[in-house]
C-alpha cells in the first residue's frame, strides 16, 4: 500500500471527528444526533449551461439516530467515519471492499452484523465524500485500477518514471487515485485525447500504433470510464490544453457515457467540478455515420425496450438538448438500430483505424 | 355388477383364441350373486386396507371409533387403551418395530359391553350394525368398520378376531374367537367361552393383521394424538409397539351431550328413498305418514302438502306410486319446511376444543368457534374450527442458537414452515386425502394475509399455527366408503369458510396486539444495540479520550423517552417477569376463555406444557358473544378468568395496564372455578 503524502491531512480527518463530535454535543443537550446528507439523486442535480456542468443543489436529507428506520445506517455512518478516520491517522489508502470488512462485525450480544453486504457501506462512503465535501481520495479510498492508457506521455508514479510510449500495447494502468499528490504528469506532446469506451477497440488501436500515427494519448475505462480516468483526462485537457475525442458505441449507453465524461454524472454530480471536460467532442459512433460509412443494415442491432426508454429519457435532459444532439438521438431511434464499434470490422478488421478515425478527424466530424 | 364381471371374463377368454362366442346360456350359468364380503375382500381399498401402513392405522380407528361411540352412547367417560404389539411371523425372530410386517392391534374400552349373542355379528359380518338405519351422530356410520378390519386381518394372516366382552360386574365375561365366511357375509365361531377378565365392564377387541408401522404424518401415532384433540373427554392410553406408553389423560370431564335420533327431514330424501318410504309405510294415511315419518312437518302442513300436489291426505301412502308420487315429491321440495332439529348433533365445544388444543399443542394462542348448526340435503351438521398459534413459550424464550455471526449470503432460517390442518368429522381425525377435502379447500380459499399470516397462492398460510376443523353432522358427506375427505357442499364450505374467518380475525387481532408490544421493544432493543456501536467508534474517533460511560447513560436516556419509557416496559411486562421482554401469555379470547383451558380438575398428574411459565396472563376483553347463550351465566362467568397457574402468578399484564388487580381477580377466580367445578 502506497504511502501518501498528503499534507490535507489534518483537515479531512477534523471533519471525520466533528462526526464524533456532532453525537456528544447532541447527548449533551438531550437531542436526537443529527447529520445532513446531501441528496444524490437526479431531483438534487442542475445543469449549468453557463460552465457545462452538472451541479449538486442544497437538498438535504437528515439522517437521525433515533429513528428506527436510520438507526442503523447512522450508526454504520458513524462506523465508517472511524474507518476512514483510522486510514488518515495511518497514512494508508484502501478499497471500498477493504473498508466494508474492516467495519463488519457482529454486535455485541446479538446476532446482526454492522454491515450484511458491501452493499451497505459503499453509499455511506459517497454519502460521507458528499456531507464532508472532501474527495474520495481525500478519504484515502480507491476504487479498482480501471482503465488504460498508452501514448506520448510521461508519468511519475510513486517515484518510477512510467513512459507510456514504451509500455508496449498493454499501456500503463491507470490507477483510480490520479491527482498530483500521487501521479505527476511529467511530460506529454500528444495533440489530442482519445476516450474509447471500449476496451477491445482500445486494444485495436493500441495495436495498431494508432496513438503514434495521429500523436494522441489513447485512454479507455473499460465502459463506463472510472474516477481515475476521468480525472486523468481532464487533466490532460486542462494541464496541456488537449482536446477530448470521446469514441463509443452507437446507443443511448454510449451517449450518456459521453455526456458523464462531458458534464459530469448524476450519482457524482458533487464531482463534476474536478471530473468533467465540457469540452469533450463526441466524435462516434454517430447514428448519422452507418450511412456515410456505407455499413450495412444487417450489422447493427435491433434497439430493445430499455433502450428506447432510455434513449427517450436522454431526449429530456436538459445537457442534451442542443438541436443536433436531439437530431442525432431521433435519428437513432427513427432507424430502431443501434451499432457497435466492433460492427466497423464488418469492413475490414483494420477500419477503426485506417479509415474511419481518420476521416473522421480529417472532416473534423463530431458533435459537442 | 354380477353381469358385467361375466361379460368381463367372456371378452377376456375370446382374446385369447377367437373360439366359438359363447351363448346366452353359458354366460347364465356363470352369473351369480356377490357377497359384500367377497366384494371387499378385492376391493379392500375401499375402506382404507390400501397399503399396510394404513391398513395399521385403519385398524387402530375402527376399533376405537367403536369403542368410544358405545362409551358415550351408554353415557360412559370413555378410559380406552390401544396396543400395538409386533407379531412373529412363523419362525422368524421377533422384528423391530420399524421394520416388522405384524402386528396385533388390542383395543380396550370400559364401555357398557356387547351382549353375546350380538358378539359374532357385529365383529364378523359385514354391514351389520346400530348406526346405519338412525339418523344420529356417531362416529361409525355404516357397520363395515370393525368387521372389515376383522376380514383384513384374517386375509393377511389367517388369525381370527378375538373378542373379550362383559357388560357388567355381576355377569362374567365372554371370550370369543370368530372368522368371516366371506361367501355368506356370515360369522363363524372358532372359540366362545366364558373368562376371567380383570375388567368389570368394557370390550376388548385384537386382531392381528399385515402392517407396518411407521411415525409421522397419517400414523397411528398422530391419528391417537388427534383423536384426543378433538375428545377431550377420553382417557387415552397408548402402548406403541416400541414398548413405550403414552398417556393422553382426559382433560374434560363431561361427556358432550348424548345426540338426539331424529327423523329424516323432506329436504334430503331422494325420490326413491320416498318411494320405498311410502312402502314401508306403518301409517294408514298419507299425510299421517308426512307427520310422522319426517322431522319438521305437522300434520297441518301434510295436508297442505298432499292439497299442494293434488293427491288425498286420506289416500293410503302405499297406493302412491308413478306419477303422483313423482308430483308429490317435487311440491314436498318446493314446500318451505323448518329446518331440522339440530339437537341429533353434539359438537365438541369450544371449551373442549380449546382445551384439547391447549393440551396437546404448544403455543401461544388458541382459540375456537362453534357455528350455529346448519343443513345441507335436509342433513343438520355444525362446523367447528380452532386454531393453534405460535411455538411454545419455553422454546421461543430461548435464544434460537448461540450467536454466531452470518456471513454475506447467509441467512438466517426462516420459519418458512406451513401451518397443519387437523380435520375431524364426528370427532374422528381425518387423516387421509387431505387436499380433496372440503375443510382443506376452505382452509386454502380463506385470506390469511387479511389476518397478518402470510399465505402463497394456492397454498396454506405459512407460520407455527395448527388449524383444527370439525364437521358434526348426522350423516357426513363422505367422497368414499374409507372416509378420508369430506365432500365440498356449497353449505358446508360456507359455513367452513365462516368459523376459519372468525378464528383468523381473532388471530389476526392477537398478532397485532403482540406485534406492538414488539416493535417498541424492538425499537428500544436497536438502539440499545447501536448505542454501544456509536459509542465506541466516536471514542476511537476521539482517540481514546471519551468518557463512554457518561456519553451511552446519555443516549440510553434519549432513547428511552424516544421508546415511550415505563409504559412500554409495562405493555412488554417487563417489569416484574423475567429478562426476557415478552411474557409467556397465553392469550384467549373472548369465546376461548371460558377457563376450560388449563385449569384441570385433577390436576396433579396432567401434563402441563407450560411448567415454567410465570403465568402473564395477556387478557382480551372482547365483550362476549351472544351465540353462547346456552352455556349457564353463573359457571360462565366464573370460567372467563384466563390461563390458571394458581402457584405462581407473580404479576399479570394486561391491556389497561391496572395489572395488580386483575391479578387479584384472577387468583380468585380461578379458585373459584376450581371449586366450582369439583361439585
Amino acid at each position: 500500500m502506497p504511502k501518501t503524502k498528503i499534507t490535507k491531512n489534518g483537515v479531512v480527518e477534523r471533519k471525520l471527528i466533528g462526526l464524533a463530535d456532532l453525537v456528544i454535543t447532541a447527548a449533551q443537550k438531550a437531542k436526537d444526533p443529527t447529520m445532513a446528507i446531501p441528496i444524490r439523486a437526479l431531483s438534487n442535480v442542475s445543469f449549468n449551461e453557463r460552465k457545462g456542468l452538472l451541479e449538486m443543489g442544497d437538498k438535504k436529507q437528515s439522517r437521525s439516530f433515533f429513528n428506527v428506520g436510520m438507526a442503523k445506517k447512522f450508526m454504520q455512518t458513524i462506523l465508517v467515519a472511524d474507518a476512514l478516520s483510522e486510514l488518515q491517522r495511518a497514512e494508508l489508502t484502501t478499497s471500498l471492499r477493504e473498508i466494508y470488512y474492516r467495519t463488519k462485525h457482529t454486535i455485541q450480544d446479538s446476532h446482526e452484523n454492522t454491515f450484511d453486504t458491501q452493499d451497505e457501506s459503499d453509499p455511506i462512503i459517497e454519502d460521507l465524500e458528499v456531507s464532508l465535501t472532501a474527495l474520495r481520495e481525500e478519504l484515502h479510498v480507491r476504487a479498482e485500477n480501471g482503465g488504460s492508457v498508452v501514448g506520448p506521455l510521461v508519468l511519475g508514479d510513486d517515484g518510477d518514471r512510467v513512459d507510456c510510449a514504451k509500455l508496449g500495447k498493454g499501456g500503463y494502468s491507470v490507477p483510480s487515485i490520479v491527482e498530483p499528490e500521487y501521479v505527476e504528469i511529467r511530460r506529454c506532446t500528444a495533440d489530442f485525447v482519445l476516450l474509447v469506451e471500449k476496451g477491445t477497440q482500445w486494444n485495436r488501436l493500441s495495436e495498431d500504433k494508432f496513438w503514434r500515427r495521429y500523436n494522441c494519448v489513447l485512454l479507455t475505462g473499460n465502459g463506463q470510464p472510472p474516477r481515475g480516468v476521468r480525472r486523468l483526462a481532464r487533466r490532460l485537457h486542462e494541464e496541456y490544453k488537449l482536446p477530448v475525442y470521446v469514441l463509443v458505441d452507437n446507443d443511448p449507453w454510449g451517449y450518456y457515457i459521453y455526456s458523464v465524461v462531458k458534464q459530469g454524472s448524476i450519482n457524482l454530480a458533487f464531482e463534476s467540478q474536478r471530473m468533467a471536460i465540457p469540452k469533450a467532442k463526441f466524435i462516434g459512433l454517430s447514428s448519422a455515420d452507418p450511412e456515410r460509412y456505407e455499413l450495412p443494415r444487417n450489422v447493427g442491432i435491433k434497439l430493445n425496450e430499455k433502450d428506447i426508454a432510455r434513449a427517450k429519457e436522454l431526449l429530456n435532459y436538459q445537457w442534451f438538448q442542443k438541436p443536433a444532439w436531439q437530431a442525432e438521438i431521433k435519428r437513432m431511434l427513427a432507424s430502431g438500430l443501434k451499432y457497435e464499434l466492433d460492427a466497423l470490422a464488418n469492413k475490414d478488421f483494420q477500419y477503426l483505424t485506417k479509415k474511419y478515425l481518420p476521416r473522421k478527424l480529417k472532416e473534423k466530424d463530431w458533435l459537442d | 355388477m354380477a353381469k358385467h364381471k361375466a361379460t368381463a371374463t367372456a371378452t377376456k377368454k375370446s382374446d385369447v383364441r377367437p373360439a366359438p362366442a359363447v351363448t346366452a346360456v353359458e354366460m347364465g350359468a356363470r352369473q351369480r350373486e356377490i357377497s359384500v364380503s367377497e366384494f371387499f375382500t378385492k376391493n379392500r381399498h375401499l375402506l382404507g386396507f390400501d397399503n399396510p401402513r394404513k391398513a395399521l392405522l385403519t385398524c387402530v380407528k375402527e376399533a376405537v371409533d367403536n369403542a368410544l361411540d358405545a362409551c358415550e352412547e351408554a353415557g360412559i367417560l370413555p378410559d380406552v387403551t390401544v396396543q400395538l404389539e409386533v407379531v412373529a411371523v412363523g419362525s422368524s425372530p421377533l422384528l423391530p418395530a420399524s421394520q416388522a410386517t405384524r402386528f396385533r392391534v388390542t383395543v380396550a374400552d370400559n364401555g357398557p359391553g356387547i351382549v353375546r349373542q350380538q358378539i359374532p355379528k357385529i365383529f364378523a359380518k359385514l354391514l351389520y350394525g346400530s348406526k346405519f338405519h338412525r339418523l344420529r351422530m356417531s362416529r361409525g356410520q355404516q357397520g363395515i368398520g370393525i368387521s372389515a378390519a376383522g376380514m383384513y386381518g384374517q386375509l393377511t394372516t389367517g388369525k381370527p378376531v378375538k373378542i373379550i366382552s362383559r357388560t357388567g360386574p355381576k355377569t362374567s365375561a365372554h371370550y370369543f374367537e370368530v372368522q368371516i365366511d366371506t361367501k355368506k357375509n356370515e360369522p363363524l365361531v372358532h372359540e366362545n367361552k366364558q373368562i376371567e377378565w380383570d375388567q368389570p365392564r368394557g370390550t376388548q377387541v385384537a386382531i392381528e393383521v399385515e402392517g407396518r408401522y411407521q411415525k409421522g404424518r397419517a400414523s397411528v401415532d398422530e391419528y391417537l394424538e388427534q383423536t384426543s384433540i378433538a375428545n377431550p373427554h377420553v382417557r387415552l392410553t397408548y402402548r406403541t409397539p416400541e414398548g413405550e406408553t403414552k398417556e393422553y389423560p382426559r382433560a374434560y370431564h363431561e361427556l358432550p351431550p348424548s345426540p338426539k335420533e331424529i327423523k329424516p327431514h323432506p329436504y334430503g330424501i331422494e325420490f326413491g328413498m320416498l318411494l320405498k318410504m311410502l312402502q314401508d309405510a306403518k301409517s294408514h294415511t298419507l299425510s299421517e305418514f308426512l307427520a310422522s315419518d319426517f322431522c319438521r312437518v305437522t300434520p297441518a302442513l301434510a295436508d297442505e302438502m298432499c292439497k299442494a300436489a293434488k293427491v288425498s291426505p286420506k289416500a293410503k301412502p302405499r297406493d302412491i306410486r308413478g306419477a303422483i308420487a313423482e308430483t308429490l315429491y317435487h311440491t314436498i321440495q318446493a314446500t318451505k319446511i323448518m329446518a331440522p332439529p339440530t339437537n341429533c348433533l353434539s359438537p365438541i365445544g369450544e371449551k373442549a376444543i380449546l382445551s384439547g388444543l391447549y393440551r396437546q399443542i404448544k403455543g401461544e394462542f388458541y382459540t375456537a368457534v362453534s357455528r350455529p348448526p346448519s343443513v345441507y340435503r335436509g342433513n343438520p351438521f355444525i362446523i367447528e374450527a380452532g386454531l393453534a398459534f405460535g411455538k411454545a413459550p419455553d422454546s421461543a424464550a430461548k435464544p434460537e442458537k448461540p450467536s454466531q455471526p452470518l456471513a454475506e449470503g447467509e441467512e438466517e432460517e426462516g420459519d418458512s414452515e406451513l401451518a397443519r390442518v387437523i380435520r375431524y368429522a364426528n370427532r374422528v381425525p381425518l387423516l387421509y386425502q387431505q387436499s380433496s377435502c372440503a375443510t382443506f379447500k376452505a382452509v386454502l380459499a380463506t385470506t390469511w394475509r387479511n389476518y397478518g399470516i402470510s399465505q402463497s397462492r394456492g397454498a396454506l398460510p405459512a407460520g407455527p399455527m395448527v388449524i383444527f376443523v370439525h364437521i358434526a353432522s348426522v350423516w357426513v358427506p363422505f367422497t368414499s366408503e374409507s372416509k378420508e375427505a369430506i365432500a365440498e357442499y356449497d353449505e358446508i364450505h360456507k359455513d367452513i369458510t365462516l368459523a376459519l374467518r372468525e378464528c383468523g380475525r381473532r388471530l389476526g387481532l392477537f398478532l397485532r396486539r403482540r406485534e406492538r408490544a414488539a416493535s417498541e421493544f424492538r425499537r428500544r432493543n436497536i438502539f440499545e444495540l447501536y448505542i454501544e456501536e456509536v459509542v465506541e467508534a466516536c471514542n476511537r474517533l476521539k482517540g481514546g479520550k471519551l468518557s463512554t460511560e457518561k456519553l451511552k447513560a446519555q443516549l440510553q436516556k434519549i432513547a428511552s423517552t424516544k421508546t415511550g419509557g415505563i409504559k412500554t416496559d409495562e405493555t412488554l411486562g417487563k417489569t416484574g417477569a423475567g429478562p426476557e421482554g415478552l411474557p409467556h401469555s397465553i392469550i384467549v379470547t373472548a369465546e376461548g376463555v371460558d377457563g376450560a383451558v388449563p385449569s384441570l380438575p385433577e390436576g396433579s398428574h396432567v401434563i402441563a406444557p407450560q411448567t415454567d411459565v410465570s403465568g402473564e396472563i395477556h387478557k382480551e376483553v372482547k365483550k362476549p358473544s351472544t351465540k353462547q347463550g346456552r352455556k349457564q351465566p353463573a359457571k360462565k362467568a366464573v370460567g372467563k378468568q384466563a390461563k390458571i397457574n394458581p402457584i405462581t402468578v407473580p404479576s399479570i399484564a394486561t391491556k389497561g395496564g391496572s395489572s395488580q388487580k386483575q391479578a387479584g381477580k384472577v387468583r380468585k377466580g380461578s379458585k373459584v372455578h376450581l371449586t366450582g367445578k369439583k361439585k
